[in-house]
């Protein structure tokens, strides 16, 4: 059971106002993932919840009882660090067996869970190496061992990807996915890594300089966002913002359109503009053009589009996924 | 920035020249050491016996049997160990928390530790000596390892201070996570990954004390003196037996002439205060 | 990790170390300025009376003062010039690839390890000494006077001896900074046509000044306060011509009985040492902050 509910959460260091005040709800098993720029505090907010820091006021109430002001230890969490944090005295099996040890378990359930957890991930043959002669995969796995073994209410990642390689990347990617859909425990993530939040999550958190954006389901938050900020952060590559006339025109201060929804042509249509740079990447095709009277675009095309420098071409955005926001960024409805 | 020679000869050559010089300046060991081997005659003999001497051990046998060389060396061994150990207490706990939790004051903390280093022990002399005379502490090992102790203590602070900071706080912070008290994260994660910089802080701290000779000197007279006095009591015209003091001074120096070999790497660390990398 | 629970524990295992720095320093420093404006001698006790700074008017005004704080400077002067220009070459001969250079370095490094008393006599006697030391020996080899270091030099003679102990100390230093000196930037100036005296004088040296700084201002520390080679040599002697500030506060305490003076000299003593210690500590602070 891991329930997790933050009532007007806030944290400052010193007088910096690095979470000014955040209400969030997390569901029993639940993927939870925190996004958002370098800085905007979220590492601060998981470690709130983990109880590495203190809230300067709000409520932290795990299965409806307030830990605010526990101990780490007796919240009942397990977190994964971007550094991993293994210990390097030790073997993987003490590793993995610390949390137990300190405890109090028996030597006999001790070594139940940690084969056990051994065994989910892999690592039988490794337990008596010590952290220092294993790769950086068997190293993350190691510690989402030590994670799983405490039996936790909810698990804490902060950027557990971050330091591994592209293709070892995407495996540890399902590798915790199906182990979320294995164990059904609670699960709040941290990336800034876009693809991570989209395709793990069950909800992300958008964040930005420590307020929450937007709350929502990952096609949610692409579809529907709540304001320009979201809007340019989910979607790769960026959301197109368009001002003046154009959006005048549409009765809203700025005009959104990703550059997946447009259609192209080389012969008529709504926005006339020249091709700079084209990239062609086989699957996809992406163009930077320069619109008339708007100025520079990004667009991608499927498949393979022959153009290239100096071409003209013609954009109708569709129409059904044009996003408005009005002057203060907040997003209208269609 | 090393030279590649071009040839071996001058590879040689010059070798030749850096053992010339570096014997030069560990002459006066190599010569106390010859010394302690050779009778009172030899010892003053013009000109002087390299090594074509009666080899005898008998300045050794001589002082080994003199009872109280045994008390002094015990001291000696009593204090600088007795120092560390305490020291190692206190030292540990003052640098976990400012390496792991530090505040606005911090730095200042420190820099105000290394100042008392600086404080030249003539400016606390009388006090310190009419405190220990009052208290009568004079001549007694708990207070001259209280001293030792104390006057080494910003050093140590220092060192694990700087060995602590390279250890990930993240670590420290997993260990938390999995529940270990604070006694058990020093105990089990903390010290553990931190053996070799308590170790070579442990040495630097014996080799200090071990050869400190300004409070050994001035509040011992002889039942907590330690071999530094026993040296200086040499200086007395009796003492003009140069075969035994030699003996005497190689017995003093070699163990921690040993310890020093193997600690030099960390030594540079320790006494720059980590200034000099 | 800043809960208030480990801010607190920080508070709590910090506290020791500090409270017994305090009481082992301010107090007694406290003491000692508070004594150095008394009549206070040992020898008649229940005269203490306060008399404002004629104890440090006596104290600096004597001669004995100047000629002490002379030696000190010459002292402390000479010994810096010494290790520090020797601690370069011997750095820079230890930075080679040499036969044996571990061994070699062990060796230079020795006498950092030697006990004060022991290195005072065994220089005294074993080298030092007119009649059968080894230096003598050398002297009337090459067909010179032997010289009796401490009647006609005795200054000279502390300076060598402390010198010696303390070349290995900036050897050490210095020769780390060497080895952290980047090779490209040596290799980039040779392409640039520079000589090795032209390396040493634009590369090597600019490297090191940060490392000589240090090497200066922790040997001044500690040679400022330079006691046992003294003491168990000249006793300050002959006269008062290897008399330094630290030897006189203690000849002043502990065989004078002067408490008040000897007092004045050592509160002399820590003002001098912390001029430069204010540099020190400045110093370490900006690279406690890099
Ligand atoms: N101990 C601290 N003292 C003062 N400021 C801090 C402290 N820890 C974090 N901050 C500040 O709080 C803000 C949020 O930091 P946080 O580490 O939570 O960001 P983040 O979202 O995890 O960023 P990143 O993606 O780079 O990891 C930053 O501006 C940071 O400078
Ligand atoms: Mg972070």
């Amino acid at each position: 059971m891991g329930a997790i509910r933050l009532e007007n959460v806030r944290k400052t260091f010193g007088n910096i106002d690095v979470i000014p005040g955040v209400d969030l709800e997390i569901n029993d098993g639940e993927f939870v993932v925190f996004v958002g720029p370098s800085g905007c505090g979220k590492s601060t907010l998981l470690r709130l919840i983990a109880g590495l820091e203190d809230v300067t006021s709000g409520k932290i109430m795990i299965n409806d009882v307030d830990m605010a002001d526990a101990s780490p230890a007796k919240r009942g969490l397990s977190m994964v660090f971007q550094s991993y944090a293994l210990y390097p005295h030790m073997t993987v099996y003490n590793n993995i067996a610390f949390g137990l040890k300190m405890a109090g378990e028996s030597k006999a359930v001790i070594e139940e869970k940690v084969r056990n957890a051994a065994k989910i991930l892999n690592l039988t043959d490794y337990l008596d190496r010590r952290p220092g002669a294993l790769s950086g995969g068997q190293r993350q796995r190691v510690a989402i061992g030590r994670a799983i073994v405490r039996n936790p209410a909810a698990f804490l990642f902060d950027e557990p990807l971050s330091n591994l390689d592209a293709a070892l990347r995407v495996n540890m990617r399902l590798e915790i996915t199906g182990l979320h859909q294995e164990l059904k425990t609670t699960m709040i993530y941290v990336t800034h890594d876009q693809v991570e939040a989209m395709t793990m999550a069950d909800k992300i958190v958008v964040l930005q300089a420590g307020r929450v954006e937007q709350v929502g389901k990952p096609m949610e938050l692409y579809t529907n966002p709540a304001n320009k900020f979201v809007a340019g952060f989910i979607g790769s590559p960026k959301m197109n913002f368009i001002e003046g006339d154009y959006a005048k025109a549409r009765d809203c201060h700025c005009v959104g359109i990703r550059p997946e929804h447009f259609a192209i042509s080389q012969e008529s249509g709504d926005i006339p503009a020249t091709v700079k740079i084209a990239e062609h990447l086989g699957a996809e095709t992406y163009l930077h053009v320069n619109a008339d009277n708007i100025g520079p675009m990004t667009i991608r095309a499927t498949g393979e589009v022959p153009l290239g420098e100096h071409d003209r071409i013609w954009l109708t955005p569709d129409a059904e996924r044009i996003h408005r926001f009005d002057a203060n960024d907040k997003a209208l409805s269609r | 920035m090393e030279t590649n020679f071009k040839s071996p000869t001058g590879k040689i050559a010059y070798s030749v020249f850096a053992w010339i010089v570096g014997l030069a300046i560990f002459f006066p060991i190599l010569w106390m050491a010859l010394t302690s081997f050779k009778s009172e005659i030899d010892a003053v003999n013009m000109p002087p016996l390299f090594f074509d001497f009666n080899w005898t051990l008998e300045n050794y046998t001589g002082i080994l049997e003199q009872s109280n060389y045994f008390k002094f060396a015990m001291n000696s061994i009593i204090l600088s160990f007795g120092s560390t150990i305490i020291g190692l207490v206190f030292a540990v706990t003052c640098a976990w928390a400012m390496a792991f939790n530090p505040t606005k004051r911090t730095k200042d903390t420190l820099l105000w530790m290394l100042s008392t280093k600086m404080m030249p022990p003539v400016g606390v002399l009388v006090p310190i000596y009419l405190m220990f005379r009052d208290w009568g502490l004079l001549d007694s090992r708990f207070g001259l390892i209280m001293v030792l102790f104390l006057m080494n203590l910003p050093i140590m602070v220092w060192m694990l201070y700087t060995y602590f900071k390279e250890i990930p706080k993240d670590i420290l912070e997993a260990a938390r996570m999995d529940g270990a008290t604070l006694p058990k994260e020093i105990f089990f994660v903390l010290l553990p990954m931190a053996v070799p910089g308590i170790a070579s802080t442990m040495l630097l701290n014996i080799i200090l004390a071990w050869n400190e000779a300004f409070w050994t000197l001035n509040l011992t007279t002889s039942d907590a003196a330690p071999l530094t006095a026993f040296i200086a009591s040499y200086s007395s015209p009796e003492g003009l037996f140069w075969a035994k003091l030699s003996a005497a001074s190689t017995l003093a120096v070699a163990p921690i002439l040993v310890v020093g070999w193997f600690s030099q790497k960390q030594l540079v660390r320790g006494l720059t205060f980590g200034a000099v990398k | 990790m800043s809960t208030r629970a480990s801010t607190l524990a920080g508070h709590v295992m910090s506290a020791p170390s500090i409270i017994a720095l305090f009481l082992w320093m301010i107090v007694p420093l406290g003491m000692t300025i508070y004594f150095s404006f008394l009549r206070y001698n040992l020898l008649s006790p229940g005269m203490e009376e306060w008399i404002g700074f004629v104890n440090y008017k006596f104290f600096l005004t004597d001669h004995a003062f100047f000629a002490s704080l002379a030696n000190t400077l010459i002292l402390v002067g000479s010994v810096l010039v010494i290790t520090v220009i020797g601690g370069i070459l011997i750095g820079l001969m230890l930075d080679q690839a040499i036969f044996g250079r571990g061994i070699l370095r062990i060796l230079v490094i020795s006498p950092f390890f030697i006990m004060p008393t022991v290195n005072a006599l065994v220089w005294k006697n074993l080298l030092m000494n007119p009649v059968s030391g080894f230096f003598a020996w050398i002297s009337m080899s090459l067909g010179f006077q032997p010289i009796d270091w401490f009647t006609q030099a005795p200054l000279t003679a502390i300076i060598i001896m402390v010198a010696w102990q303390w070349l290995p100390f900036a050897t050490l230093i210095l020769l780390t900074a060497l080895q952290s000196l980047d090779r490209d930037q040596k290799e980039a100036a040779q392409m640039d046509g520079a000589g090795p005296i032209a390396i040493f004088f634009y590369i090597t040296l600019p490297h090191l000044s940060r490392a000589i700084t240090v090497v200066i201002l922790i040997e001044t520390i500690f040679l400022l306060t330079v006691f046992a080679e003294i003491f168990v040599t000249t006793g300050g002697g002959p006269g008062l011509a290897t008399t330094n500030i630290a030897f006189l506060v203690y000849t002043q305490a502990l065989l004078q009985y002067d408490v008040g003076g000897a007092s004045a000299g050592g509160i002399v003593a820590v003002i001098l040492a912390n001029i430069v210690a204010i540099f020190l500590v400045r110093l370490i602070g900006k690279n406690l902050d890099a």
